[in-house]
């Protein structure tokens, strides 16, 4: 068992990253995200890695895709903002089917927003970041611990699909301090030669790196193969957690810093004898709409709770699919205290 | 028997799609002598833009990477980053390079990253049917400047190379033309010395190649070699812009 270390969530995904086997990083400074590229800045010429900080976020997604293009494991990192415009760059790597992992450091939005932790890019992420039928793969940590986890299991992940993947965390959980424990170092040099890549075609064919496909056949062709992608995902790789779910008659469904403060409103309903439990999925793409629908029997009502105006509640009302009622409760800009969900879980629960 | 000229090993056998009279074919035809001449077809990974050299990964017989609009400066330097012992260019047209571009160039350009730029300007978009380019000449007729550019509205043709040539970054930029024998073994001498400095690690080098586009200019091909001299030249002069062995 390594030993725990303290540290801040967003250092803690860039050592994540280079435990991976990541060695480069293309970043444009935004808040409150720069604790990510001021360690790859500082650690990766450790690694002999390269950090490179780009003219903007436009740039630093295509140097990522000619990067990941090229075989390597590359991260991003950006908060809202930089996203949208990072957008076109994932466009094209999922389009090409290559693998990256992307972090997104949550703060509110829309336009410049502010920089107060939000998930109000819940949207972005898991439904239409960019132009064109494409998914990134999305996790959803609720802990520094799990940013480590969910990062370095997402170049596994970008690998194994050859398709990007967003770790969605917040302002909130990129800048809190946890004890983490991390994994054995990865030798980049150890992981499996990708074929594909484009090095140089010494005594092979040429490699193409490319999303263009311009006979109807050929475009319908390429879209079908990355749905059948999108299913082997749907099929091997949703991910949630459920807490004291097992006599429960209403359900929380939340993800990320929400989950973690409607554990604690769960616990303090509990107390006052509501049958209250937890569903948190951590993959929001594929999202755990199986799993959801499988407690419609039991759970009578369902409650999202989100940091924004209610992004993820379609996506559950979608597993829940008119069977039982799905009530929200959200605040953005601010960050809501689990005594204001409990106030509605009593609300709800006093209905019963 | 000494062979002197023969089909470059570094063109598929893929044809053109390009139209009567387009220079892209001849500046293609350079680039891939060049790789073979140089031994390097197998160490180089070219990047295509967006615009009428879209499809340039059908010909040259090389590892390509397709980029988005302007952004293959920037692809180029995560490709370069991973592999910097391989050689990496760019193709790029000037709605791709000088218009939506600019910052990916520029900012290639002043890191000095060691990639070698082939920029094809013939003042006008193609593949998008005619529209005015950013490097379109004064009282020029495109279908988005239908009257002729006016400066005062749609701003003066830009003039990257030289922008470019200021900067610490670059070691070799220059300006050639593709319109007559004479230039087009002078765009060889320079495209192959562009290569060579990246070979050597001498940091960004750019070629810009002025081209014709009879079928959007709405001329003869023949014309449009007339027109490029007549027109472009004086706008564009051609010329080493940078050349930092000179300097030495």
């Amino acid at each position: 068992m390594a030993e725990k270390v303290l540290m801040k969530g967003n250092e803690a995904i860039g050592e994540a990253a280079i435990r991976a086997g990541c060695r480069y990083f293309f970043g444009y400074p935004i808040t409150p995200q720069n604790d990510i590229p001021a360690y790859m800045a500082r650690e990766l010429p450790k690694h002999d890695g390269v950090f490179l900080q780009a003219e903007s976020e436009v740039a630093a997604s295509n140097m990522v895709y000619g990067a990941a293009g090229s075989g390597a494991r590359v991260l991003t990192s950006s908060s809202s903002p930089g996203i949208s415009l990072k957008a076109e760059g994932i466009s094209y790597i999922a389009g090409a089917e290559l693998p990256c992992v992307v972090v997104n450091i949550m703060r509110c939005g829309p336009g410049l927003g502010g920089i107060q932790p939000s998930q109000g890019d819940y949207f972005q992420a898991t439904k239409g970041m960019a132009h064109g039928d494409f998914h990134m793969i999305v996790y959803a940590p609720s802990t520094v611990q799990e940013l480590v986890d969910l990062t370095y299991k997402g170049f596994d992940t970008a690998d194994r699909y050859r398709n990007p993947v967003m770790v969605l965390g917040d302002g909130m959980l990129g800048q809190m301090m946890e004890p983490v424990e991390f994994m054995e170092p990865l030798d980049p040099a150890e992981l499996p030669k990708k074929e594909w890549a484009t090095d140089g075609a010494k005594g092979r064919e040429t490699n193409v790196i490319n999303s263009l496909a311009l006979a109807p056949e050929e475009l319908e062709a390429m879209n079908k193969k990355l749905e059948n992608k999108y299913k082997r995902v749907k099929a091997n790789e949703v991910m949630h957690e459920e807490y004291r779910l097992e006599d429960a008659e209403i359900a929380v469904v939340a993800y990320g810093t929400s989950a973690r403060i409607s554990t604690k409103a769960i616990d303090m309903a509990r107390e006052r004898g509501i049958k209250v439990g937890l569903i948190r999925p951590i993959t929001l793409y594929p999202f755990p709409e199986k799993e959801i629908a499988a407690t419609c029997d039991q759970i009578k009502k369902y409650l999202t709770v989100e940091m924004s105006t209610g992004q993820m509640i379609e996506d559950v009302r979608l597993a829940v699919n008119g069977r039982r009622p799905v009530e929200f409760f959200g605040r953005l800009g601010v960050v809501f205290e689990a005594e204001e969900v409990l106030q509605r879980l009593i609300a709800l629960g006093g209905d019963n | 028997m000494k062979k002197i000229a023969s089909y470059p090993d570094s063109l598929t056998e893929k044809h053109f799609h390009y139209c009567p009279g387009c220079t892209h074919g001849t500046v293609h035809r350079l680039i891939a002598e060049i790789m073979d001449e140089l031994e390097i077809r197998e160490e180089t990974i070219g990047v295509a833009p967006v615009g009428c050299a879209v499809l340039a990964y059908e010909y040259f017989d090389c590892d390509m990477h397709e980029a988005s609009h302007g952004r293959a400066p920037a692809v180029a330097t995560g490709i370069k980053r991973v592999h910097p012992d391989k050689v990496v260019f760019t193709y790029q047209g000037d709605g791709d390079l000088a218009s939506i571009g600019t910052a990916e160039i520029v900012h290639a350009a002043n890191r000095g990253e060691n990639i070698t730029t082939i920029f094809i300007n013939n003042a006008i978009y193609g593949m998008t049917g005619g529209q005015m380019a950013p490097t379109t000449l004064e009282g020029q007729k495109t279908t988005t400047t239908p009257y002729g550019r006016n400066l005062k509205e749609a701003g003066n043709p830009i003039k990257m190379t030289e922008m470019l040539s200021v900067l610490d970054g670059p070691s070799y930029i220059a300006r050639v033309s593709a319109h007559s024998p004479k230039h087009i073994r002078k765009a060889k001498k320079a495209l192959k010395k562009a290569f060579q400095m990246q070979l050597d690690g001498k940091g960004f080098s750019l070629i810009e190649v002025l081209s014709t586009c009879p079928t959007n200019w709405g001329i003869k091909p023949k014309d449009a070699l007339n027109w490029l001299e007549e027109y472009m030249m004086p706008v564009y002069p051609l010329g080493d812009l940078k050349d930092i062995k000179e300097v030495e």
